[in-house]
């Protein structure tokens, strides 16, 4: 009994930090309906920055100062990242903004490399809370007490700002309507500002005030963002309160988790969250949404045709080319091409499903990993050949997106996005739990193609077939009757479904089909690298296709290509140098800002601009 | 005019309760082969929800739906749709990342039940069922147009051919005229005259426009908050006090109407 009550003051307190970030991340996206994936760089950052300026402050007073000063700098990092780099992007396509802040998380590690180096921070006690209490016998650490009671304080703050003042009600107005704001005559792009102060300031406090008990170090941002997501799809988006609960209930969770049943911390979580939106799909205490149609905001697509027989000698000479690969090119070109296909095969697969169907995944990794993990383990524990591998991994990968998009299907927007995150995490942390089996954490290794195809070169012919084979197989679906009705219910489920169109079914056949493409890329992976580790379900992962498929142009056919391509070759590129990360999340903002329509579709323009191809009628 | 007496459609005392409000009060009506009806009423009378309740876009509170003599209320939309019922919309629903006549054709897979197939090119499917119909509401000749670009009267007229695709027995039209032009409108209704005529089938439509519901109706329905208040040809509609009442609080629009329509 004792021991449980501990166990409950520990996840209680372990829920401040998680509360604290959650709900800037809340607002956020609340307000602005920006998914905002560098909200857990703003955490790493306040940590730095508290971190530093405890070193300057002494004492007890300089200890919250700290806190507090943290979170005002982070807050204002937060400004300057909603002024440069979001408000350009605003009007872009709906989730196009989430690219943008990967490029900011990027931006934000080398920068935090740059400045407090490598090595992890080991946190500073806090002055005069170094002690532990003895509660019914257990020890409990003062500062846990503090955190316990800290937090009820700032959830009741914030809950004052919202629904009492001024600026709160033009922040719910905002979350509710966002037309409404512009009505009620207010400047909506310094209150989108204030609110990502407010928002990222949170996150700084959450860094800076759990420093003694974890630190600082380099991995936190992309530690606590599944966790942050979690409580806030399970609070319900934009609630205060919601994502208070949330916190408490998944650390509570979790402290229990790891004293009875270690092998299920990484799972637990997630195992809450999908039980959660599958019983009440906006989160415990939100409220319905309705989804804006992602990536379809701004221009309506353009239809799509056949390929003509210009694209057609393209695409031979194309092929042409990469087959000259091997004979002109050095071993690293053909490693590195072999590397672009298979991850140009997985981003195809992924915009099947968000360009066409308008599905946005934030865990396609799943199938792509999962296809890895199937050739793999079907390679080492039944001796399976490599070619039968191949086969039965987009066979295993379609059949877990099968069973994940049933369940996801019954979410739309944001929240569908979320689910797949939380399943994509769910089978990361099996893998990465389930060591006998998978490795764990040291992967699988030894994972050869069969002989005849032991050379790079072989297996750059094998990947080429399959690869490019597979891509323009996921383009000829496009123009297939499957394709245009992913497509109908996409534009319109009212008349889809009025026209006979099973619009959930189709959807979740997309969703199954993407992901056995995906599966083949995985497969592809496997055998090219001789081993597979858990990094290949990441989040980081997902995110690679998504940013690929958004900076390629999400309304045209060969995005997903292109973007994979240059984002490979400019990975390569600029993995030279040291603080290449920098250098790519400019890169990718930049893009963002500068072609909204992706690559593919600011070319288009471009060339209508100059005359080099016939406009379409749309821009007469 | 060839009208039997056998009802296509059989409704009895539909209601839809939306908290508290009755949007939609014990309603019955049948709708004949080949029959041109309008149900009218004032903004907010109840008339979409009754269409959404027919079509199973909205579970009716109680009440049946027979369509020919088979109850459909418990039907998805589109295995009521497979029935043989069709409709527009009225905000037009339609797919703009499409051309004109792929619009036309998504329809015609989804009733050759081709929908889930992946090898052939969906445009090379239908195109000629698909332009003959798009000739049929008169716009062959925008056919490769991007839906998206389309003027707002060539969106209803697409929505109609849409909703022809599979021959249907029977076809909701909500406010097929709104957002056109006069001379446009007369035109859109007689096309849907001649169509109820050539294909013997019936219509049930919504209107605002008295002009259109006179000249072209075989018969008015008029529901007024929820309720059927009249039910009848066009001069007993036009000459109901009660009607008169809820339209004009007994004013005299539906004479001038009528003088207009004579003159
Ligand atoms: N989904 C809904 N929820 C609540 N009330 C609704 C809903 N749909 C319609 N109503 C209400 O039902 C009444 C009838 O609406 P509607 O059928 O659209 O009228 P009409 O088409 O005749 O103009 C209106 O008062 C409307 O506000
Ligand atoms: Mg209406």
């Amino acid at each position: 009994m004792e021991l449980i009550f501990a166990q409950v003051l520990t996840g209680l307190a372990n829920a401040s930090t998680l509360f604290l970030v959650a709900s800037g991340l809340s607002l956020i996206f609340g307000v602005t309906r920006i998914v905002n994936f560098a909200h857990g760089s703003f955490y790493m950052l306040g940590a730095f920055i508290g971190y530093s300026l405890m070193q300057f402050l002494p004492g007890m007073f300089g200890f919250w100062l700290s806190v507090l000063l943290a979170g005002l700098a982070v807050g204002l990092i937060g400004v300057i990242v909603e002024i440069c780099v979001l408000r350009p992007v605003y009007k872009a396509p709906e989730l196009f903004q989430l690219v943008a802040t990967f490029g900011v998380i990027l931006v934000i590690q080398d920068l935090a490399l740059l400045t407090w180096g490598a090595e992890d921070l080991l946190g500073p006690r806090a002055p005069g809370l170094k002690g532990v209490v003895r509660i019914l016998g257990e020890p409990i650490p003062q500062y846990d007490l503090a955190m316990i009671a800290i937090t009820p304080m700032i959830l009741l703050s914030l809950w004052y700002l919202i629904t009492k003042t001024r600026v709160g009600v033009l922040v719910r107005a905002a979350t509710q309507d966002r037309e409404m704001v512009g009505a009620l005559g207010v400047n909506q792009a310094w209150l989108f500002t204030g609110v990502f102060f407010l928002g990222s300031a949170m996150a700084g406090l959450g860094g800076a005030i759990q420093l003694p008990k974890g630190g600082a170090d380099l991995l936190m941002d992309f530690n606590i963002l599944a966790a942050i997501f979690v409580v806030v799809v399970i609070g319900g988006m934009g609630s205060l309160p919601g994502a208070y609960i949330a916190a408490v209930l998944i650390s509570v969770l979790n402290v229990f988790g790891v004293a009875y049943l270690p092998e299920s911390t990484l799972v637990l979580m997630f195992v809450v969250m999908a039980v959660v939106l599958m019983i009440r799909p906006y989160g415990l205490l939100g409220r319905e949404e309705f989804a804006g149609e992602h990536g379809q905001v701004g221009e309506p697509e353009r239809p799509i045709k056949p390929a003509g027989p210009q694209l057609r000698m393209f695409v031979a000479a194309m092929l042409v080319l990469l087959a000259l690969v091997p004979v002109f090119g050095s071993n690293f070109h053909v490693v590195l091409t072999t590397d672009i296909i298979i991850f140009c095969l997985f981003a195809a697969s992924l915009h099947f499903m968000l360009g066409l169907g308008g599905l946005v995944s934030f865990g396609h990794a799943a199938f792509f990993g999962g296809g890895a993990y199937v050739a793999a383990l079907l390679v080492k524990f039944a001796d399976t050949p490599m070619e039968l591998a191949l086969l039965l991994a987009p066979v295993g990968a379609g059949l877990a997106a099968f069973i994940i998009g049933w369940i996801c299907m019954r979410l739309t927007g944001v929240y569908f996005a979320m689910l797949t995150l939380a399943f994509a995490q769910l089978l990361w942390s099996l893998v990465f739990q389930w060591g006998e089996v998978t490795g764990g954490d040291d992967g699988m290794v030894d994972i050869w193609p069969s002989p005849w195809l032991s050379d790079n070169t072989s297996y750059y012919y094998l990947t080429l077939i399959i690869g490019v084979g597979g891509i323009l197989f996921l383009r000829h679906a496009a123009h297939s009757p499957f394709g245009y009705a992913l497509r109908a219910a996409r534009d319109s489920v009212k008349q889809a479904e009025a026209t006979g169109i099973h619009t959930k079914q189709v959807q979740w056949l997309a969703f199954a089909f993407a992901g056995a493409m995906a599966g083949i890329a995985g497969g592809l992976f496997v055998f090219s690298k001789g081993s597979i580790f858990p990094t290949e379900l990441e989040i980081g992962r997902s995110f690679d296709a998504l940013i690929v498929v958004f900076l390629g142009g999400v309304k045209t056919l060969s995005g997903a290509v292109v973007g994979g391509a240059s984002l490979e070759f400019i990975k390569d590129q600029l993995t030279r140098f040291e603080y290449w990360r920098l250098t790519l999340g400019v890169v990718i903002i930049l893009v963002v800002i500068l072609a909204p329509e992706g690559i593919v579709g600011t070319a288009r323009k471009v060339s209508e601009r100059f005359g080099w191809i016939r406009k379409s009628e749309d821009l007469q | 005019m060839t009208r039997s007496t056998e009802a296509v459609l059989d409704v009895r005392n539909l209601s839809k309760t939306f908290g508290g409000l009755r949007a939609v009060d014990k309603v019955s009506f049948t709708v004949a082969k080949g029959e041109l009806l309008a149900l009218i009423g004032p903004n907010g009378a109840g008339k979409t929800t009754c269409f959404n309740m027919l079509m199973g876009q909205l579970k009716r509170t109680s009440g049946e739906v027979l369509f020919e003599g088979r109850d459909i209320a418990n039907l998805p939309t589109r295995a009521i749709w497979r029935k043989g019922i069709g409709r527009t919309f009225q905000i037009t629903a339609t797919y703009p990342s499409m051309t004109v006549i792929e619009n036309v054709q998504m329809a015609l897979m989804s009733y050759h039940r081709r929908i889930y197939s992946l090898l052939p090119f969906a445009t090379r499917l239908y195109r000629k069922e698909a332009m003959a119909l798009l000739e049929l509401v008169g716009m062959p000749e925008q056919a490769d147009r991007h839906c998206a670009i389309l003027a707002y009267g060539d969106l209803k007229r697409l929505e109609l051919a849409i909703a022809l695709s599979h021959d249907p027995a029977l076809l909701l039209m909500d406010e097929p005229t709104a957002g056109m032009a006069p001379t446009e409108r007369i035109k859109l209704m007689q096309l849907t005259a001649d169509i109820v005529r050539e294909k013997n089938i019936s219509v049930l439509f919504t209107e605002h426009d008295m002009d259109v519901v006179f000249t072209h109706a075989h018969r008015v329905m008029v529901l007024n908050r929820g309720e059927l208040i009249a039910n009848g040809s066009v001069t007993d509609v036009r000459n109901d006090p009660k009607v008169q009442e809820v339209y004009l609080g007994g004013g005299t629009l539906f004479a001038e109407e009528a003088a207009g329509e004579h003159a």
